[in-house]
């Protein structure tokens, strides 16, 4: 799939002398979710914001579908649709002006049926002519996406979008990313919730201190660094671990009714079936037996942590 | 050129003054008519001629430029002032517009609204005192002139401000003293020496001077002086305006 978006050796030094990204290189490929994860701080909203135009860049070049966003930022920015993080709004403002506004800004000529589409796309129809100043938090984060979107662009950043939103708007939110992406737009997505990566993301890029980290697909990144636990429940408790168990590093727990078994996923050999016979003859009856998967998070947190 | 860009700023910030109807129109027409009661009405009853122009009708030209000034600052300092400070900026900036169209639109728009202002308040003053103009193009070059160069300034204002202090402060501070003490109500051949010289440094003597040859034909300064030095206002205001894009002083970081 080619390259919507190629980040090569971007970076930003901010006057205050704080190095917010180094040398940043990075492809985004047509019609997919890539989700960005970082800590606060990591460089996330810096790299979005280089994209947009509203930060300069130090160095390096972004290329927007074929534009670059310096020499050639009208057709770049008219490309990109951004939902910034913050609730930004012009709050005496009605949705259909502002969303209007939007369009117009990005120098599209009127067009009332689209916008009436996404109005209605985001359930904000009803609300056209509220001032935004009424509407909820969760209204207002949808009429950041209906602006974001009143100039049908091929690229959509989603800077935090689901922060401070609640379960119900927020398994919306993802359901109108997917169909986007379905829409063929291109769908960049930063994140340190790490089950909307999870959720939604087929590729995953992790930043810290500026830096990427690792890109990897989901299900690869999940495979590769996922560790799997499997948790033995026993008939009868134990106090300690055998010796002759000792060489598999278990974890005793449930008040010595379960024993805990991590194994690598990547490794051919697991040992699980060598673990069940020492089990058998070390005389400790299996009641019942389970696997767990290591989440993004605790894939994330070791990365950082590195 | 995105002209759909400009027009959207453009509509945006005359929706605002529409919605802010009284603040915007009301109040300074309210603020003149004072002035003309007192200064025109009252005292000027009781003082003779200036330049052979009935001190009522002298003072017109001076007053309207004094809500000019202040009504293009306050207008267009307020029209960027007030996204920076919501954050809403952020729209402007990532938007396929060029810096020249986003002043076109903000600034268009402050001017817009002081020359209405500007024109509201003359004939507000019909009410009070007769008046002719003798000059209606000049009188409306001056009107335009000095409402672009004022909303340019009041934008720069707007974008250095970061809090609603500094917003106020160069208009309340700088531009009104300038406006008083630039000849609004007096002729500036009546003050002594050394304030007639010192005078001549405050360029709103120049501003009022033109406009008042405009209505009167009479000035305190050439015609030719006071259109020079409104283009130089112009000219730097504009650098100003160049300056902080191209730098991106306070916009972007």
């Amino acid at each position: 799939m080619k390259a919507i978006i190629s980040i090569k050796d971007l970076h930003k030094t901010y006057s205050s002398g704080f190095i917010a990204l180094k040398k940043i290189n990075l492809e985004i490929k047509a019609g997919e979710i890539f989700a960005l994860l970082g800590p606060n701080g990591a460089g996330k909203t810096t790299l979005i914001s280089i994209i947009c135009g509203i930060v300069t860049p130090s160095g390096g070049t972004v290329i927007a579908d074929g534009s670059d966003i310096i020499s050639d930022y009208r057709t770049a920015r008219s490309k990109i649709g951004l939902v910034p993080q913050e609730l930004t709004t012009d709050a005496f403002e009605t949705v259909w002006a502002t969303v209007t506004f939007s369009r117009g800004l990005f120098g599209c000529p009127p067009n009332d049926a689209y916008i009436e589409k996404i109005l209605r796309q985001l359930s904000l129809w009803d609300k056209k002519n509220a001032k935004i100043r009424e509407l909820s938090g969760g209204m207002k984060r949808r009429v950041m996406i209906a602006k974001a979107l009143s100039h049908e662009p091929t690229i959509l950043f989603l800077d935090e979008p689901t922060a401070g939103v609640d379960v119900e708007l927020r398994r919306d939110m993802w359901d109108m990313v997917r169909e986007l992406r379905e829409r063929g737009v291109t769908i960049l997505l930063t994140t340190h919730y790490i089950e909307e990566a999870e959720e939604m993301a087929d590729r995953i890029g992790v930043i810290n201190n500026g830096e990427i980290i690792l890109v990897e697909d989901k299900a690869t990144l999940m495979s590769k660094l996922g560790k799997k636990t499997l948790i033995i429940q026993l008939q009868n408790s134990v106090a300690s671990i055998p010796p002759l168990l000792e060489k598999y590093q278990l974890q005793l727990s449930a008040q010595g009714f379960e024993l805990h078994y991590s194994y690598d996923m990547q490794q051919p050999e697991n040992g699980i079936a060598q673990l069940l016979a020492d089990l058998d003859s070390v005389n400790l009856k299996v009641k019942d037996l389970h696997s767990s998967e290591s989440s993004l998070e605790e894939i994330f947190v070791s990365l950082v942590n590195e | 050129m995105n002209w759909y860009g400009v027009k959207a700023i453009y509509y945006f910030e005359m929706a605002r003054s529409w919605r802010t109807m009284m603040q915007s129109l009301a109040s300074p027409v309210l603020s003149t008519s004072l002035y003309f009661v007192v200064f025109g009405t009252a005292i000027g009853s009781r003082m003779g001629d200036i330049d052979g122009v009935s001190y009522g009708a002298f003072i017109i030209p001076g007053l309207v430029m004094l809500s000019l000034l202040s009504q293009s600052i306050s207008n267009a300092s307020f029209g960027i002032f007030f996204p920076k400070f919501s954050g809403t900026i952020y729209e402007v900036l990532s938007a396929p517009v060029s810096p020249f169209e986003i002043v076109l639109g903000y600034v268009g728009a402050a001017a817009t609204k002081s020359m209405v202002i500007g024109v509201v308040t003359l004939i507000t003053a019909r009410l009070f005192v007769d008046y002719s103009i003798d000059h209606p193009f000049w009188m409306l070059v001056f009107l335009v002139l000095t409402s672009i160069t004022f909303s340019l300034f009041g934008f720069m204002i707007g974008i250095w401000a970061d809090d609603f202090q500094k917003l106020q402060i160069i208009p309340l501070m700088i531009i009104t003293p300038l406006t008083f003490l630039g000849g609004a109500f007096y002729s500036i051949s009546m003050l002594p020496e050394p304030w007639q010289t010192l005078t001549l440094f405050n360029p709103v003597v120049y501003l009022i001077s033109g406009f008042r040859w405009s209505f009167y034909s009479v000035a305190d300064v050439s015609i030719g002086l006071s259109l020079s030095m409104t283009f130089l206002f112009l000219i730097t205001c504009l650098a100003g305006t160049y300056w902080i894009f191209k730098t991106g002083y306070r916009l972007k970081s």
